[in-house]
């Protein structure tokens, strides 16, 4: 475990990037821990006397149209955004890796099986299928966790496969069989783990584009409903607003959408970097 | 008695149309204690026959019998749980590509013994561990490292080492130091033999480098395009060869004593032509026609067949009765 | 007494160093050596020893991070080193050509074989546009591909690994160079296939009194094939002599080591020997000699600069202590 830890330290030391990115993590975590217990003012609490106010001393962000502060609803918003794209991603690779793995390694129906559904799935505009799942479920959070995750089960299960084809023959595998190890042992203890360096990347861009998706939802006002504060709603109600000038509405909550995006495009090679002892020296 | 008998393997692989022939017809055995070198060339089928033999694919025919019991009728992806499982191993040619890259050396050399082998968790495994390392010449530092941290001396040795973990009674050397530098060659096959010694395994040494299997092996069998050439014991079948192919092979490999400048009148023995093609072949012809410097009409009609003589010599040529 | 003839190519002191993350490495240091026109040398050494990079540094093929510190390559009155890419554009190819290792990745794999030699043709031959096909196929059944004609537009993934190592030395002798470098031509081919290209490449040589420069780690293989042998350790020229010679009576330890090594020789496994110690990191500080810390000779003395001794005519040492 210290080994890692050392090896931690050494991939955020290497490159300023990733330790960057790290950071940026840490801090969007630490906001949607704590977030409602750092912030100002309750984001909930509307004050018409305040309404559209512009970024002030008082208001960091400035206020909406129902005098709420924006700054708390961001910080508070962090907490939701990040909550459906990590459980959307982590479902989508749960999910994912465990078909394409098994496509990849046993081959025969079980590939044709998941190859027809993925490609199923990627036959619709994903956005598109997320909308329809999320309309057919019903309009709730959850259902928003999962539509997501459902449109990003073909990214996970194609690397999967792929990765697990090119390493099916190797050397190493054999060996493993002459071992005594059984189909299922290694899947899991030989092949997968080997397969992980190149989704850890992909786990991070999608992280971000889950972000997207659930923002871009809400925004067209499926799953999370007012007065809930989560970014994409805000970006929305904010729209309507830059005509008339008070653009800080939509500008912090989009802010903070693009920061978090790409703290998590950022990180992915050092998350593949961390867990690749071949990076090891 | 005999530690492995092939009798009459067989094993084809559906392309297009028809069959490519990759094993045909392959019978040999193996003593205890003995090590046996099998030589041929690209597409003579050995990589198959190696598969086989350790089970990592079932026959299309014949039988594989490993100390009296028949092992090819169990299906290749059950036999992990066999009890031969254990006895037959092998050592891989390519160091980097036989380890996985995610284990350090001590679990790549304890993984069999984890899966098979009757050693408790803990100091007895630790034990084990260091006690193979130390027989195959590896540094205790090294356990930790993973296999890019080693030299490629150092991970073939991690790979016999856990070759050897289970104590096998047969293990199959597939080309193990082609990929080593010639410097390091020298000390991984005097490793080998002295294992063998030490420790009474028999050796199927596969290679297509025929000074090493010289060196190595006390029989030596031949291939070519999925069946037996030529068999026997090494001094004899290279001083004495048989079969055309054979003679080829053996004139083909560098020998820095005849020159091609130094011309003593005999012609140079080269291989010409094309090899005719395994897949779909006539059970009728000879599978080295018209490459053979001596082919005649009777090669063409009849399959020529393993004659032996008293020594043990044997070769599957018309000519050759 | 006449002069000595002028050699083909004439390598001097030869250096050249790598910038890599790790710190320098100086992969070659005072190379030496040199071929006559007509005559095969070969270049003998174990992984890391610099043998190819010394026939990539000769063509000018080295990677971005290299660079040729000093020395001179004069091939034909022109220094390959200091010489411009329009100079040596005219030289590869025409005058001087290479094969490399890996025939099946060293010949374009989206091009009919017969096409990429009528590149070479129409580059470096004043073949008229008409006339190159047919000079292609004449090529490639001179290399004995059968049914050269039919072959000539096959791809690189159709034809087997013998065959696409006689294609690459179709191109390489399209326009008769003086000099052919062969990079580990034979490596990973089959021993039967090996024998019948170098053969080849033998005849075709006596033919257009061509010269090879076979880079090479099979010290047996250079044994029979070549005329003379360099052999070379972590970067140094540590012994140049004709080839029956260094085979039989060695005279740099490491040679002799390295003869010891080779199965061909040995009548026992018993007599086979190991190089003990393994090369030495070329990024760090380096003693004059190399192999220092591998040779049970050592003495003090070896810690002085490297000499040049001949032991014989035509027979050099990079030694204090030859054998």
């Amino acid at each position: 475990m210290s080994a890692l830890l050392r090896h931690g330290r050494y991939v955020l030391g290497e490159n300023p990037v990733t330790g960057l990115a790290f950071a940026l993590f840490v801090l969007l975590v630490v906001l949607a821990t704590a977030g409602p217990w750092l912030v100002p003012y309750d984001p909930l609490a509307s004050n018409t006397t305040e309404a559209l106010k512009p970024p002030s001393r008082a208001h960091w962000f400035g206020t909406d149209q129902l005098g709420r502060d924006l700054l708390s609803r961001v910080v508070v918003a962090t907490r939701l955004d990040l909550t459906i794209s990590i459980c959307a991603v982590m479902i989508a690779f749960a999910v994912g890796s465990a078909a394409g793995v098994s496509a990849g390694f046993y081959g025969g129906w079980t590939d044709r099986l998941v190859g027809r559904v993925t490609d199923t799935i990627m036959a619709f505009p994903l956005f598109v299928l997320a909308m329809g799942i999320v309309a057919a479920l019903g309009n709730t959070v959850a259902n928003i966790v999962y539509a997501t995750a459902i449109i990003n089960v073909p990214f996970y299960a194609r690397l999967a496969r792929s990765e697990v084809m090119v390493r099916r023959e190797a050397g190493f595998i054999e060996a493993a069989r002459l071992a005594g190890n059984g189909g299922p042992r290694i899947l899991a203890v030989h092949l997968f783990p080997n397969c992980l360096p190149p989704m850890m990347v992909q786990i991070s861009l999608n992280l971000g584009w889950a972000i997207l998706n659930a923002a871009g939802l809400s925004f067209i006002g499926l799953g999370v409903r007012p007065p809930t504060p989560e970014w994409g709603i805000m970006v929305a109600e904010g729209a309507a607003f830059i005509v008339s000038g008070e653009w800080w509405i939509a500008l912090f909550p989009g802010a903070a959408l693009m920061l978090a995006v790409f703290c998590f495009n950022l990180l992915g090679d050092g998350l593949r970097d961390l867990i690749d002892p071949r990076r090891r020296t | 008695m005999s530690l492995l008998e092939v009798r009459s393997l067989e094993r084809r692989f559906p392309v297009g149309k028809g069959w490519l022939h990759a094993v045909d017809d392959v019978s040999l055995e193996i003593r205890e204690g003995e090590c046996v070198g099998l030589v041929g060339e690209s597409g003579c089928g050995k990589s198959t026959l190696v598969k086989l033999i350790t089970r990592l694919l079932d026959p299309s025919g014949g039988q594989i019998a490993f100390d009296g019991r028949d092992i090819g009728r169990v299906p290749a992806g059950r036999f992990a749980r066999a009890p031969e499982r254990a006895q037959i191993q092998m050592v891989f040619q390519d160091p980097t590509d036989s380890l996985n890259p995610r284990f350090t050396a001590f679990d790549i050399i304890a993984d069999p013994i984890r899966r098979l082998g009757q050693v408790a968790r803990g100091g007895a495994m630790q034990a084990r561990v260091r006690e193979l390392a130390e027989m195959v010449g590896l540094p205790e530092v090294l356990l930790g490292r993973f296999p890019h941290q080693l030299s490629g001396g150092q991970k073939q040795r991690v790979g016999i080492a856990r070759a050897i973990a289970l104590e096998p009674k047969l293990l199959v050397l597939d080309e193990p130091t082609s990929a080593l530098d010639v410097s390091v060659q020298a000390v991984i096959l005097k490793l080998l033999d002295d294992l063998r010694r030490r420790l009474g395994i028999s050796y199927l040494f596969v290679s297509h480098d025929l000074a090493v299997v010289r060196l190595l092996a006390d029989r030596v069998v031949v291939m070519y395009l999925g069946r037996i050439v030529e068999a026997g014991p090494v001094a004899q079948v290279f001083a004495s060869p048989g079969h055309p192919y054979t003679r080829a092979l053996l004139a083909s490999v560098p020998r820095p004593d005849r020159r091609s400048d130094q011309s003593d009148g005999r012609p140079r023995f080269r291989l010409t032509g094309e090899a005719r093609s395994p897949i779909d072949p006539s059970p009728t012809v000879c599978r080295f026609f018209g490459r053979c410097p001596d082919g005649f009409e009777r090669c063409e009609r009849e399959m020529p067949m393993l004659r032996s003589d008293a020594a043990g010599h044997s070769v599957a040529c018309h000519l050759h009765a | 007494m006449s002069d000595p003839p002028i050699p083909l190519l004439a390598v001097e002191d030869l250096s050249v160093e790598f910038r890599t993350r790790g710190g320098v490495v100086r992969a070659l240091d005072q190379v030496s050596f040199d071929v006559q026109r007509g005559e095969t040398v070969g270049v003998v050494g174990e992984s890391g020893s610099g043998k190819s990079v010394t026939a990539f540094a000769l063509l000018r093929i080295l990677d971005a991070s290299a660079r040729i510190t000093s020395g001179r390559a004069v091939f034909g009155g022109l220094d390959l080193v200091t010489a411009g890419e329009a100079e040596l554009g005219l030289q590869r190819g025409r005058e001087l050509s290479m094969i490399f290792q890996n025939p099946r990745t060293a010949l374009n794999p989206i091009r009919p074989v017969g096409r990429q030699i009528g590149d070479v043709l129409l580059r470096h031959a004043n073949v008229a546009r008409a006339d190159v096909k047919r000079r292609a196929v004449e090529l490639l059944a001179q290399v004995q591909i059968p049914d050269p004609a039919r072959r000539y537009g096959a791809y690189p993934f159709e034809l087997s690994g013998g065959m696409c190592q006689r294609v690459m030395i179709a191109l390489a002798l399209a326009c008769s160079p003086a000099l052919l470098v062969a990079d580990e031509p034979t490596t990973g081919l089959d021993v039967t296939t090996q024998a019948a290209i170098m053969d080849l490449i033998r005849e075709l040589a006596l033919r257009t009194n061509m010269a090879t420069l076979l880079i090479t780690h099979d010290l047996a293989l250079a044994a029979e094939h070549c005329d003379r042998i360099v052999v070379m350790h972590a970067g140094h020229v540590v012994e140049v002599a004709p080839a029956t010679a260094l085979f039989e009576a060695p005279r740099h330890p490491y040679t002799a080591k390295l003869v010891a090594a080779t199965p061909h020789g040995a009548e026992r496994l018993a007599d086979l020997a190991a190089i003990p110690g393994g090369l030495p990191d070329l990024r760090g500080e380096l003693p004059p000699c190399r192999y220092r810390f591998r040779c049970e000779r050592y003495a003090p003395i070896c810690d002085g600069p490297l000499p040049r001794v001949d032991v014989l005519p035509g027979h050099m040492v990079a030694c204090w202590k030859p054998l």
